[in-house]
């Protein structure tokens, strides 16, 4: 579905150098147009290369004006339907919108701590030196498997 | 000095270990590195370590837009040795049993920190409901139960899955030590040992500037390759591939080409997934618990299941092969039963019967969360087509092929594995003279992931022979990856890398399409026409339309040969030949032509290897029709390969494979 960005939503990320739809792309496919030469609409994002957008919507939910939507694949999908979430930051909304006008909700979570409150070491051990070749990682969560030793029939 | 397209800034660093991607095995990496740098600071070793990653980590990679479900988890009732049996029989009998089960013991550690950063994990409730993973309820590494999709799957509320994981490698890294929209595309070798790596080249794709690092290790971990294959859809859905669209067999090609040694490079994945959109069907099978059917509602793995006795003993297992599954699904597709279906009315009917309306109500979001949390785009063909999975079938359909290490597929790079676990230490094939003289005997050689190249290492889809690592497993990977290399940094220690190409070369190489295009621009009136230079999107086409029509794309319902392999590695030469005459007209098309360069050796290296191996050990993959059988007395063996820049060639050959545990156990 290739994604695209509406004129009257868009505000370039207000006049930064990137938007956030840029930086966010995994494939490099969103550009802000700076003086309007490509689209003819100065400062506002567009995606340069509609093929190969694989419709991950890392877009549509990090823009801060929501002016971000997917136009389903032109080359497969009848028109008129439309997918749209809401990306909080405990929960995404979806408002689904079938071509026939049926209408659907739905709310998930998406993480149960707080954005940026990972503490990656907090409470973790130091790593110990002179087990670096043994097997095992720095810390142990309860979930290294020894398993059955005696299945190693190489043994 | 700030660059200008045509003259890119030359940007030189050294560290001692970099990161050359920013997905799951690199997010692992960084995390599990950080702390073991830290400790062997005390010992008197001040390590550096750079992550560089073609786009940002929040959203790059194979996780990108999410996921349903976490496909490795081994839990308390299962052994590694299962896990190993597992995927070796996915696999058609070919897989590192030492990689897999290494994997399959240290993968939970991976998934208990997932939860506890705080990807939501659905649980089971002591009377058996199920819950989504905001509930609170008893965390996995205390003995929470979590929902199984299937004996190794457990789904998860994954939208923000890689955001997550990114965040805590991003904090354990520390955001000096990574850089983000840095495509690294060439590995360079060690002036004195060619057999070493020593450094890695990539441009910007914001500013015109081409990074030079120098280093003693790295972990090359940049995904698998799509679109090598001509897709289904060759309008705008060309980017709907099942895989990620942005994985360019960058891993591979890099690899090969600094001298590693490739493995399986002949196998492939074909899902077979919901048509057009290529939503998940796990959910559906496993979950569900719905058929797949032809059109006249035939089960085909009933209708065709005598097929299975063709393939001994992968066919016996309770679960068949993969590739069998397609096989079965193929004969209906080719003898006119088609369309093939998901029958998800009658599945979600027979849901209904046993459930609350409340349980009723949070099943349909479950069918829909499925698709919404990883594959949107299915959704979008859903709600275009008026689908409704209660009240209408969905079609399936299998996929133009991908080439990747970490999903269900096992082609890779040879690497190094654990040493306690029995694996040989020797060479036994009969045709081990063939082997060239400088690789290693045996599966392990000192630092674990690392491949025969001094001081490079992978993970993820860069290790081959081994497969259903998935998020989790990749992850995992990732972390081995980063205690082998600080180790091997810490003994190389008064050891200086050396480029064994000057750095103004390498810098005009890399920019080549740029300079191409500068250069003849002005020849035509329309730029995308002209004589002296291919667009990489018109390069891309070619690479595709080889692939479908002599390798065994959907054109020719995977079928190849001999003569027609041969046909495609004429057209493959001259493909790589004018690869040198891409074009870039500005930063983004240099990073297209860069990936599209990958694929062709990723293409090359696939085709040399079903080359190779004069069987058909996929079969619903791919098909050689004049090879048309499994060969167990003379193909039950790893196809490696070498691939030498100089000459521009590929060397194939045979290494043995062996169990390390009782595959029997399967077929009890």
């Amino acid at each position: 579905m290739p994604t695209f960005v509406r004129t009257d939503k868009c505000d370039g990320c207000k006049g930064q150098d990137k938007t956030a739809c840029m930086y966010i792309c995994p494939h490099d496919l969103m550009k802000l147009d700076k003086d309007g030469s490509e689209t003819g609409h100065a400062m506002k994002a567009y995606n340069q290369e509609p093929e190969q957008c694989w419709e991950c919507y890392s877009c549509v939910k990090i823009c801060p004006q929501q002016a971000i939507e997917a136009r389903h694949y032109a080359d497969i999908v009848p028109l008129g339907g439309s997918v749209q979430p809401l990306r909080g930051s405990d929960s995404i909304m979806w408002t689904i919108k079938f071509r026939n006008g049926t209408m659907k909700r739905f709310k998930f979570p998406i993480r149960t701590t707080p954005e940026g409150s990972i503490d990656p070491y907090g409470g973790k051990p130091e790593a110990d030196m002179s087990k670096i070749e043994e097997p095992g990682f720095f810390v142990q969560c309860n979930g290294y498997r020894a398993g059955n030793r005696s299945e190693l029939i190489k043994l | 000095m700030a660059g200008e397209f045509g003259n890119p800034e030359v940007i030189e660093e050294e560290v001692d270990i970099l990161l050359i991607g920013g997905g799951m095995a690199c997010c692992g990496a960084g995390y599990e590195i950080m702390r073991w740098i830290e400790a062997a600071k005390k010992d008197g070793h001040n390590l550096t370590v750079k992550l560089v990653d073609k786009a940002a980590m929040d959203r790059s990679g194979a996780v990108a837009q999410g996921l349903s479900a976490i496909n490795t988890y081994i839990g308390t009732d299962l052994d590694p040795a299962d896990y190993a049996r597992m995927v070796s029989n996915d696999l058609m009998g070919i897989t590192r049993d030492d990689l897999a089960y290494d994997l399959g013991r240290h993968v939970d550690e991976s998934v208990h920190l997932f939860e506890e950063w705080g990807l939501p994990i659905w649980k089971t409730d002591e009377n058996g409901e199920r819950h989504d993973g905001s509930k609170g309820l008893t965390p996995l590494k205390d003995g929470g139960k979590p929902v199984r999709s299937g004996k190794w799957q457990i789904m998860i509320n994954g939208e923000s899955y890689k955001w997550i994981v990114a965040e805590a490698a991003k904090k354990a890294l520390g955001t000096e030590n990574i850089e983000e929209r840095i495509f690294i595309v060439k590995l360079v070798n060690d002036k004195n040992d060619p057999n070493r790596i020593a450094g890695a080249v990539g441009f910007s794709t914001r500013e015109d500037s081409v990074h030079v690092y120098k280093f003693k290790a790295c972990l090359l971990a940049a995904g698998g390759c799509v679109n090598l294959f001509r897709p289904r859809s060759v309008g705008e859905g060309t980017g709907r591939a099942w895989y990620p669209v942005w994985n360019a067999g960058s891993t591979y090609a890099m690899a090969a080409e600094a001298g590693a040694e490739l493995t399986m490079m002949e196998n492939r994945f074909v899902p077979t997934r919901f048509k057009d959109g290529y939503g998940p069907v796990g959910a559906w099978f496993l979950l569900f618990k719905a058929k797949a059917t032809n059109a006249f509602g035939e089960n085909y793995m009933e209708r065709n299941k005598e097929m299975l006795d063709d393939y001994p003993p992968y066919g016996h297992a309770a679960v068949p092969a993969s590739c069998l599954r397609n096989h079965l699904m193929l004969k209906e597709m080719k003898e006119g039963r088609g369309p093939i279906y998901m029958d998800t009315v009658t599945a979600l009917a027979n849901l209904r019967e046993t459930l609350s309306p409340r349980e009723v109500k949070h099943l349909e979001a479950e069918a829909w969360e499925d698709f919404l949390d990883m594959c949107v785009g299915q959704c979008g063909i859903w709600v275009g087509e008026n689908i409704e999975p209660e009240k209408k079938n969905s079609e399936l359909m299998p996929t133009e092929p991908y080439l990747l290490g970490s999903h269900s597929g096992c082609c890779g790079i040879w690497v190094s594995g654990p040493t306690d676990v029995g694996a040989p230490t020797d060479e036994a094939h009969a045709d081990k003279g063939k082997i060239p003289a400088h690789l290693p005997s045996g599966w392990n050689w000192g630092y674990r992931s690392m491949t025969t190249v001094k001081g490079l290492f992978t993970a993820g889809d860069g290790v081959g022979a081994s497969g259903h690592k998935f998020s989790s497993g990749s992850h995992a990977e990732g972390r081995l990856a980063a205690k082998a290399m600080v180790k091997f940094a810490i003994d190389n220690k008064d050891w200086k890398p050396e480029l064994d190409t000057d750095v103004a070369q390498l810098v005009a190489d890399i920019y080549q399409p740029v300079k191409t295009y500068l250069e003849h621009k002005d020849y035509t009136t329309a730029i995308d026409v002209n004589p002296h230079y291919i667009t990489p999107k018109m390069l891309q086409f070619r690479l595709q339309k080889i692939m479908d029509e002599y390798v065994a794309g959907v054109a020719t319902y995977y079928n190849t040969n001999a003569k027609m392999l041969e046909v495609a590695e004429e057209k493959l030469e001259m493909l790589k030949e004018d690869a040198l005459k891409m074009r870039a007209k500005d930063l983004h098309e240099l990073l297209r032509a860069w990936e599209n360069y990958h694929r062709i050796l990723t293409a090359e290296a696939h085709m040399k290897h079903i080359q190779f191996r004069e069987e058909s050990r996929y079969p619903g993959f791919y098909y050689r029709t004049d090879k048309n059988f499994v060969d167990e007395e003379n193909w039950k063996c790893f196809v490696n390969s070498v691939y030498d820049k100089k000459t521009h060639t590929w060397t194939c050959f045979k290494r043995a494979h062996t169990d390390l545990v009782d595959k029997s156990k399967l077929f009890k």
